[in-house]
């Protein structure tokens, strides 16, 4: 037996070496993505599925086929609202990926002080976003808060961000802005320390330089990087369900609230677990599509190599 | 290089990149610096709206002490520890075992199984809350560590199996078949050969892992709900509502809370931006 084993190995080594990674991530990765799928097209409050009532009718859990999507595209006013947060939320960051780049490269140069500026500039990304947002939370703070001294202090009329309904997506994006441009930064430095430094020098020989220089020879030996900080920030501005949570839980009166926060209090707060996993469903739609590009591009560089 | 360098430049133009970059590094780090100095303020200053003004006495020693003290934060503290330091150690014995066998064993799944652990990576949390949340009902772990442990520990799987397998990828394959002609078996080219060439790998990725559960609000928020339990962010979180107006305290609680991964970077800084740079080279 042990010899056999022994024989087959490369044979049986994945399946050992597999195992735990394998059983784990399907019991909380892949087994949940599926069933939250399944829940969607149920009405149920989060309590025994399998519970009957006095006429023996299942209690807490009951088919609705689309019922749940029906009502989230044709009767819930807050739907829009929370689906346009969420554009604003992708398109805006977006910004963060020029601003990176531009930083990193003021950032690229050797004198002797950079190895301590550097680490200074990245580091609101090591900063938990609950601490990022308490920090912001008390920038915007009407009265006492930095922004509002700013303002006064040259003459504007101060306003409270976050109590605004048409404002406070956007300050809770800028919040984003720290962190984010933090790392895209680091992203694109790690880039620009790796180009090819001759032919740079070449087109500086050919008489290019300034913005012709950057468009032309760095821009497209930067293209990895691009493609990574657009990746890292389209997912974190997806996930921007913390920043939403804590520095307005959604409001004033929802006009915050992206699909992640929907989610959450739907589920959590309303128990409406298959409303709740119809948002989820939906954003994960969503996100499938970058998922796709994401494995697409690796791919084909995968088989680009061999 | 790019941009030109500024020592080629006229040395007026490189005071002003200089002053620059000060003036910048300052801005950039504003939100930081003020809510340092607002942690070492006193109550009545900040009562008196003296926010930013000289503050009539400093109150270092109190406020922290208040807050490790006089609030469970001591608690919240040792409980990511507890729950961030294993999961650390787990997710990377775990995966530096998918990793290998991804990298250097064919099989019939394996490009579909490493497509699965990336994409694994980008799916928003919220289609896993019902059905996690009702696992760990399930399984009697709901508000305690292992919940936390047990999640990250899957979840956080997936991204360093895509990590460590890329990075197993680029070892020389010779070795390996060096140690497989000498008759080692696979456990022993795992254990012997595949680990300590891994080293600087582990490390880049502990590092990152570190930060990125210490950081987990989310997952905290759904999973446990006991003070006794909690980690420090969703502690902070809890506080807040309890202190207010005093904004000395959440200063002080919030740079308690920030440091941990803040003192892992400065130190472990290489092995931290290797982690997070992965692939914006050539991938």
């Amino acid at each position: 037996m042990i010899n056999y084993l022994k024989k087959n190995q490369l044979k049986f080594a994945p399946i050992y070496f597999l195992a735990p990674t394998i059983i784990l991530f399907s019991l909380y990765v892949i087994y949940p993505i599926i069933d939250s799928i399944w829940v969607s097209f149920h009405s149920w409050n989060g309590m025994d599925r399998r519970l009957l009532d006095s006429s023996g009718e299942l209690k807490n859990w009951k088919w609705v086929g689309l019922d749940n999507y029906r009502e989230l595209f044709f009767d819930d006013y807050t739907f829009p609202i929370n689906i346009i947060n969420n554009l604003k939320w992708l398109i805006l960051s977006l910004l963060v990926i020029p601003i990176g780049l531009g930083l990193a490269i003021f950032l690229n140069q050797n004198i002797k002080e950079m190895k301590f500026i550097k680490p200074l500039f990245f580091f609101p990304f090591v900063i938990n976003l609950v601490v990022v947002s308490l920090i912001f939370t008390w920038f915007y703070m009407p009265k006492y808060g930095l922004l509002d001294l700013i303002f006064r202090s040259v003459g504007l009329e101060p306003i409270a961000f976050l109590a605004e309904e048409t404002l406070a997506t956007y300050a809770i994006i800028f919040a984003f802005f720290w962190p984010a441009i933090a790392y895209t930064m680091i992203i694109y430095l790690t880039g620009l320390t790796n180009i090819n430094t001759e032919v740079v020098e070449a087109g500086r020989i050919d008489g290019a330089s300034g913005f012709n220089m950057f468009w032309n020879v760095i821009l497209p030996q930067l293209r990895p990087a691009t493609f990574i900080a657009t990746v890292v920030t389209v997912v974190g501005a997806l996930r921007s369900f913390d920043m939403v949570a804590i520095m307005t839980k959604g409001g004033p009166w929802g006009s915050s609230s992206v699909l992640a926060y929907k989610m959450y209090e739907e589920a959590l707060f309303s128990y409406r677990m298959g409303y709740g996993s119809a948002i989820a469903t939906i954003l994960f739609l969503i996100m499938d599509i970058y998922i796709a590009w994401f494995l697409y591009r690796l791919f084909i560089n995968e088989s680009s190599e061999k | 290089m790019f941009p030109l360098p500024v020592e080629k430049l006229p040395k007026i133009n490189q005071y002003r990149y200089r002053l620059f970059l000060y003036l910048s590094v300052i801005l950039w780090l504003l939100p930081l610096i003020a809510i340092m100095l607002v942690s070492l303020r006193s109550l009545s200053d900040l009562n008196a709206g003296n926010y930013w003004g000289i503050p009539t006495e400093l109150n270092f020693l109190q406020n922290y002490s208040e807050v490790f003290v006089r609030s469970p934060m001591a608690t919240y503290f040792l409980n990511s520890l507890i729950i961030t330091i294993p999961t650390t150690i787990i997710t990377l014995i775990i995966s530096s075992m998918s990793g290998f066998t991804l990298a250097i064993h064919k099989f019939k799944f394996n490009m579909f199984i490493f497509a699965m652990f990336i994409a694994g990576n980008f799916i928003p949390f919220q289609i896993l809350l019902v059905p996690v949340r009702s696992i760990t009902i399930q399984f009697g772990m709901y508000d305690t560590w292992y919940a936390l442990i047990i999640f990250h520990v899957a979840f956080q799987s997936g991204f360093c199996t895509f990590f460590l397998r890329n990075f197993i990828k680029e070892l020389p394959f010779e070795l390996i078949e060096a140690a497989r002609a000498d008759g080692a078996t696979e456990v022993y080219i795992y254990t012997k050969i595949i680990i300590p060439l891994m080293r600087p790998a582990l490390a880049a990725l502990g590092v990152l892992i570190f930060t990125f559960i210490w950081n987990d609000y989310f997952w905290a928020l759904v999973l446990v709900q006991s003070d006794s339990v909690r980690p420090v962010t969703v502690g902070l979180q809890a506080l807040r509502g309890q202190w207010v107006a005093s904004w000395n305290l959440i200063a002080a609680g919030s740079i308690v809370c920030a440091l941990p991964p803040v003192i892992m970077f400065f130190i472990l800084q290489k092995q931290f931006i290797r982690g997070l740079t992965f692939g914006a080279v050539k991938g």
